[in-house]
C-alpha cells in the first residue's frame, strides 16, 4: 500500500486533514493547533498542496491518537466554517443516513 | 448443534489473552497501525467509516440459543444494541471500541463464539446450506464437511497468508441454498452411478469487479479425498495466482487465465503427491465429527395436525405466514421455520439485542434451542413441531420477525454500504428501505412470486448483486450516487450472472425503476407461474429496457 505521504496531493478547493480515533474509530479531524477534535468546525483548513502535505505529515506521525489520516475536500459555509466537501464525508460526519432497527423499534 | 472440543476451547480462549496483549501493546504505542492492522484482522476487526467493527463467524450458519443470547449480550454491552447479519453466515456490530474489544471476545469466546476466519487472506468462513440436516432435499447432512474443512484450515500455516481471501461453500441438498456456484470452492455432495456419495468440485467463481460462475473441475470426488484435494487446490492458487494486482489475485481470475481443464490439470498433478498421505480420511474421523453433531430427540408426530389445519383456515394473516416462511422437514410432523429480518422499513439483516434475546427464548421452546443463519440475512428455526407453528408465530409477530416475504420482492440482501463501510462508493441500506416501503403490499409480492433483489454499495458486492434477479450496484459518478441496475442473476443450481439494464439511474430514481421493472414483467410473463427470473431468461432485457428508459 502506497503511504498517503507518497501520494502526490492534487488539491482544487479547501482540504482538512481527518482519521478515525484510535480508542474507538471516531472520526477526528486535525485542528489549527496540531491536536485532534471531533468537530471539523475546529479543523485546520488549507488549499495549497504544500499545506496539505505538511498537515498530513504531522497528522500521520501521530499514529497513537488516530488511525489512516487523510485529506479531504471541505465546503466553507456561509458562516465561514467547513462543511463536508461530498457524500462520503458528510457520512462520516453526520453518521448513517439510516437509522438501524433499533431506532426504527423493532 | 455441533459441541466443541476441549481443543477448540483452547484456542479461542488462547487467541482472545493473545488479543488482549496485542491492542493493549497498539494502545501504548508499542505496535505501529501498520503492524496492528494485520493482527486485528485475524480476529474479524475492521476499521470502518464511524468507529470498528467485528465480524463474527457463525459456521455453517448454526447457533445455539446461548450463543445468540451472547450476541445480544455483546450488542447490549459494547455496542449500539443491535447487531447485523452478513451475507456469509456472520455476524458484524458496528460501534464497538478497541478498548472494548478484548473483553467483548473473552464474553463470546465463553459461548465458542470468535472473529478467526472471519477476514485476512485466508480461508474464511465455511458456509452452508441454512436447513443442513433437515432439508428433505438433502443425501447428508453438509455440516460435518464444514466442520472438518473449518478445523483443518484454522490456523493452517500454509493458507493463512493466500494471494487472497478464500471462500468455501459446501451444500448436499438438490437446490442450492448456499451459493456454492459464487464461491472459490464449492463443493456439491451427491450420489454418483453406482450410489455412492462423493462431492463435484467446482472451483474459481466469486463475484467482486470480475463475477464468475465456478466451473467443474472434478464431478465426482470421494469423501476420503475431500481434503487432500481441496488441499491440492489452495496449493495451485497459492502457488500461481497473481499477488502483484490485489484486483486479479482471487482464484476465479487464475482458473479464467489457465482454463479450467489446464487448472484441474495443475490439481491433479499436485494431488497425487498428497492424496494417499496423511490427509486422506479416516471414516473414524468423520464419525467422530459427525458424533458431534447432536440431533434433537424429535417426537413421533405426524404431518399436518388438526391445531394446524384449523387455525390455517381461520386466520388468513397465519394462513399468509405459513405459506410463505414455514417449509417442509425431513421428519414427520415437523417444520423449518424462517424469521424474516426484511421488516418493512428495516435495514436487512439487521436485529437489536433484545430481538435476539426473545428469539434464543422462542429457540429454546420450539426448536431445540436452536437458531441457522441463512447467507439471504434471515434466521431459522430448524426444529419447529407442526403443532406449535400457532404459538410460534404469535410470538414472533409480536418481536417483529414474521413478515411474510421470505423469497419475495422485499427480502433484499444489501450489505451496509457507504453508511456503513470504509470501501462503498454509495449506500445499499436505504435503497432497500425504500423498496421494502414500495413493496409493502403482501399481495403484490406474492403474485409477483419468487423475485431477489440484492444491493451492493460498491463493486466488491457483498450484497451479491451480480446474482440477484434485480441486482443493484452502486457506483460514484462526479460525487453523485449513481446505481447500476441488472436483470437475470440468480445464486442457486442454475447460477447466472444478471445482465445490466442500461444506464445507471440516480438514487433518487432506483425505486421507480424497479417498479417499472417489476410491471413489465406482469405483463410480459406468459403466465402466473413463470417467475421473474424466468421472463427475463426467456426475453432478455431488451423489453425490460425498452420500458423502463422510455419512461425515464
Amino acid at each position: 500500500m502506497t503511504s498517503p505521504l507518497q501520494q502526490k496531493l492534487k488539491i482544487t478547493g479547501p482540504v482538512i486533514v481527518t482519521a478515525n480515533r484510535l480508542g474507538d474509530g471516531a472520526v477526528i479531524y486535525r485542528t489549527r493547533d496540531g491536536n485532534w477534535s471531533t468537530r471539523l468546525d475546529e479543523a485546520a483548513v488549507v488549499s495549497t498542496a504544500p499545506a496539505a502535505t505538511e498537515l498530513l505529515a504531522a497528522a500521520v506521525a501521530d499514529d497513537i491518537s488516530a488511525v489512516g489520516a487523510y485529506v479531504a475536500p471541505v465546503r466553507i459555509g456561509a458562516d465561514g466554517r467547513p462543511e463536508p466537501g461530498n457524500l462520503r464525508e458528510s457520512i462520516r460526519y453526520a453518521g448513517p443516513t439510516v437509522a438501524p432497527a433499533i431506532a426504527i423499534g423493532f | 448443534m455441533y459441541v466443541y472440543d476441549e481443543l477448540d476451547r483452547t484456542l479461542v480462549i488462547e487467541r482472545v489473552a493473545e488479543f488482549r496483549d496485542q491492542v493493549g501493546r497498539r494502545r501504548s504505542g508499542e505496535l505501529t497501525e501498520e503492524e496492528f492492522k494485520p493482527l486485528r484482522l485475524m480476529n474479524g476487526v475492521y476499521l470502518q467509516l464511524h468507529a470498528y467493527m467485528l465480524r463474527i463467524a457463525i459456521p455453517y450458519g448454526t447457533l445455539s440459543s446461548r450463543q445468540l443470547r451472547m450476541l445480544a449480550h455483546v450488542g447490549r454491552r459494547y455496542d449500539r444494541n443491535y447487531g447485523h447479519f452478513t451475507t456469509r453466515q456472520n455476524i458484524q456490530f458496528n460501534w464497538i471500541k478497541l478498548e472494548s474489544l478484548p473483553d467483548a471476545m473473552a464474553d463470546l469466546a465463553s459461548a465458542g463464539l470468535h472473529g478467526m476466519q472471519t477476514s485476512g487472506n485466508c480461508v474464511r468462513n465455511i458456509t452452508t446450506d441454512q436447513w443442513s440436516g433437515v432439508a428433505p432435499d438433502e443425501i447428508e447432512d453438509p455440516r460435518i464437511w464444514a466442520e472438518l474443512l473449518r478445523q483443518h484450515t484454522t490456523l493452517h500455516p500454509e493458507f493463512s497468508f493466500l494471494p487472497r481471501k478464500f471462500k468455501i461453500a459446501v451444500t448436499a441438498a438438490t437446490h442450492d441454498r448456499a451459493a456454492i456456484k459464487v464461491h472459490d470452492i464449492g463443493l456439491r455432495l451427491h450420489r454418483n452411478g453406482a450410489g455412492e456419495t462423493g462431492f463435484e468440485v467446482l472451483v474459481g467463481g466469486g463475484l467482486g469487479r470480475t463475477p464468475f460462475i465456478a466451473k467443474s473441475i472434478r464431478p465426482f470426488l470421494p469423501k476420503r479425498d475431500v481434503l487432500s484435494y481441496v488441499e491440492a487446490v489452495l496449493r495451485v492458487y497459492n502457488q500461481f495466482a497473481r499477488r502483484d494486482n490485489i484486483y486479479k489475485a482471487r482464484i476465479k481470475i487464475l482458473v479464467h487465465d489457465l482454463g479450467a481443464e489446464a487448472f484441474a490439470r495443475e490439481v491433479e498433478t499436485e494431488w497425487q503427491h498428497i492424496k494417499d498421505g496423511p490427509l486422506a480420511l479416516d471414516p473414524a474421523v468423520v464419525a467422530e465429527i459427525a458424533a458431534r453433531f447432536r440431533y434433537p430427540d424429535y417426537a413421533r408426530l405426524g404431518d399436518n395436525p388438526p391445531e394446524l389445519i384449523a387455525l390455517r383456515k381461520a386466520d388468513r394473516r397465519f394462513d399468509s405466514w405459513y405459506g410463505n416462511a414455514v417449509a417442509k422437514h425431513k421428519m414427520l410432523g415437523y417444520a423449518i421455520v424462517t424469521l424474516s429480518l426484511k421488516p418493512e422499513g428495516g435495514p436487512p439483516g439487521d436485529a437489536t439485542s433484545d430481538q435476539m434475546d426473545a428469539i434464543a427464548d422462542l429457540a429454546d421452546r420450539y426448536s431445540f434451542g436452536e437458531i441457522r443463519v441463512g447467507h439471504e440475512q434471515n434466521l431459522v428455526f430448524p426444529h419447529v413441531a407442526q403443532r406449535d407453528l400457532g404459538e410460534l408465530w404469535r410470538a414472533l409477530d409480536t418481536v417483529g420477525v414474521a413478515t411474510p416475504n421470505i423469497g419475495l420482492v422485499s427480502d433484499i440482501i444489501a450489505c451496509p454500504g457507504l453508511d456503513y463501510c470504509s470501501l462503498a462508493n454509495a449506500r445499499a441500506i436505504p435503497v432497500a428501505q425504500e423498496l421494502t416501503r414500495r413493496f409493502r403490499d403482501l399481495d403484490l409480492a406474492r403474485d409477483l412470486g419468487r423475485l431477489h433483489i440484492n444491493i451492493s454499495g460498491c463493486i466488491n458486492a457483498c450484497g451479491h448483486h451480480h446474482v440477484g434477479h434485480i441486482g443493484i450496484l452502486g457506483v460514484e459518478k462526479n460525487g453523485e450516487e449513481f446505481y447500476q441496475i441488472t436483470l437475470g442473476g440468480r445464486a442457486d443450481e442454475r447460477a447466472e450472472l444478471g445482465a445490466l439494464l442500461g444506464p445507471a439511474v440516480p438514487y433518487g430514481k432506483v425505486a421507480d425503476v424497479v417498479e417499472e421493472v417489476v410491471a413489465a414483467y406482469l405483463e410480459l410473463r406468459e403466465r402466473r407461474s413463470e417467475t421473474f427470473v424466468e421472463t427475463v431468461k426467456r426475453l432478455g432485457v431488451e423489453p425490460f429496457k425498452e420500458r423502463v428508459y422510455a419512461t425515464h
